[in-house]
């Protein structure tokens, strides 16, 4: 568990909200607490992908996150999951959740299908 | 015996990230009990009380989280012979497979398939009986109602899984025409009647043993659910999930489809349970129940009269 002494903000770009880091809380515990909105949340346990953002700035760790909704590539860009993202100093992210979506999927003659940002395989393998 | 063929699912094995947490919230919070364990793959088999085989839940510390396979118990080791070759004369799975006897502790071979919307699905005839630890003279001898010691919110078995997958139709079909199963309740666009959305299946008495809803996905895993007695218990689990901080999703509420009482939560992979009550006895003369999309909110949950952000987003 981190050990923070003051907390750090935390910066939702897409929304505008800001909120406090609270000491051993993910960014998506954290935010949820604040009665923020801006990431989309979903398991809160790292195996959904709906709560993926970008961090565009600041340090962090995190938690074991689903290969599934993570690649290593995605990683290393800095797109991780709110929920197994815990801050050590001020953060910035971006959330992907609605935003990634990309093209019409197959399969899509219902209105209610909702295509999640998933990497495709051959990025995941990689 | 009346009930023949496919009798039940039998297992379902759930990918976990962490095998420790995972144990802890399957054996504490959800009340199974750890019936053995495979160092060597990182698997462990779970059963519930009442369950009579050695386990019905087997966890596997994997990368992802989501579902490996789910496996049903036949009436005999002729008919897995006669389902697995049905399946194969079908054309319409793939992956087909046989894993020898003992790949799973006490279980005997088990036949392997992908089924068209990219789920392993498992036949197999054999598992060893631990029985349910009622019997006051012997096993199975002057029964109690239920066994001491149970812990966290202990449902009496595995029920069934929801799954989401692209190509309902022909998942439905293998199900229906190869398996045996009915069709309990189907949900069908109003602007296009032909085309179905979501299936409820039966291979038993049960309003479903499981169900599917078509997404523009391959393979994922929307939910196992274990059974509870009474509605009481359901809302007993509420005050059990609270207390451990785990992450619930909705509930307690009723569906309109099963007319269950359920509770949706999620263990520490993000992996969706649920625990239900209630529901109906279905027979195989019993017409299918049909719901149209514009009344999925009332038939995904009852109360509510519509279905939350996560139902249809949010799976492993
Ligand atoms: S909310 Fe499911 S991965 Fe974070
Ligand atoms: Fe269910």
């Amino acid at each position: 568990m981190p050990h923070l002494i003051t907390p750090h903000l935390i910066t939702i770009e897409n929304s505008g909200e800001r909120f406090q880091s609270v000491d051993g809380m993910s960014v998506l515990a954290a935010m949820e607490q604040a009665r923020c909105r801006g990431i989309p949340v979903g398991c809160r346990n790292g195996g959904c992908g709906a709560c993926k953002v970008r961090v565009t700035s600041g340090q962090y760790r995190t938690g074991k996150m689903s290969r599934a909704v993570v690649s290593v590539a995605d990683e290393a860009q800095g797109c991780v999951l709110a929920c197994k993202t815990y801050p050590q100093s001020d953060l910035g992210v971006e959330a992907l959740g609605r935003i990634l979506q990309t093209g019409p999927s197959r399969a899509t003659s219902f209105s209610f299908a909702i295509p999640r940002p998933e990497s495709p395989r051959s990025e995941r393998e990689a | 015996m009346s009930l023949t063929g496919v009798l039940r699912p039998g297992h379902v094995a759930i990918r976990v990230l962490e095998l420790e947490p995972a144990l802890k919230h399957y054996t504490e919070v959800l009340g199974l009990t750890e019936t053995a364990r495979d160092q060597k793959n990182k698997r462990v088999f779970l059963k519930a009380w009442d369950e009579h085989d050695h386990h019905s839940v087997v966890l596997r510390e994997a990368d992802e989280a989501g579902m490996d396979y789910m496996g049903w118990k036949v009436d005999s080791p002729a008919t897995l012979k006669k389902l697995a070759a049905d399946v194969e004369k079908s054309k319409l799975c793939q992956d087909l497979a046989w894993i020898p006897a003992g790949e799973h502790p006490g279980t005997g071979e088990r036949f392997r398939f992908t089924v068209p919307t990219g789920h392993a699905m498992e036949l197999y005839a054999e598992k060893d009986r631990l029985g349910n630890n009622c019997g006051t003279d012997g096993p199975d001898i002057n029964p109690l109602p239920w066994p001491d010691n149970l812990k966290g919110i202990a449902p009496s078995r595995f029920d069934h899984c929801l799954l989401y997958g692209d190509d309902l139709d022909g998942t439905c079909k293998v199900f229906r025409d190869v398996l045996g199963f009915g069709l309990s309740e189907q949900v069908l666009l109003k602007a296009d009647p032909g085309t179905m959305i979501g299936a409820f299946l039966s291979c038993s008495n049960k309003a479903h043993d499981i169900a599917f809803i078509r997404q523009p996905v391959k393979g994922k895993f929307h939910h196992a659910s274990f059974e509870l007695g009474s509605w009481e218990k359901v809302l007993r689990a509420g005050d059990i999930l609270s207390r451990h901080q785990t992450s619930i999703d909705i509930g307690p509420t009723r569906h309109g489809i099963t007319r269950g009482e359920t509770i949706y939560f999620f263990d520490p992979s993000g992996n969706r349970n649920e625990v239900f009550s209630g529901g109906y006895i279905y027979y195989p003369d019993k017409p299918p129940l049909t719901w149209y999309d514009d009344s999925l909110g009332p038939a995904i949950f009852y109360h509510d009269r519509k279905i939350n952000e996560s139902f249809l987003s949010v799976f492993t």
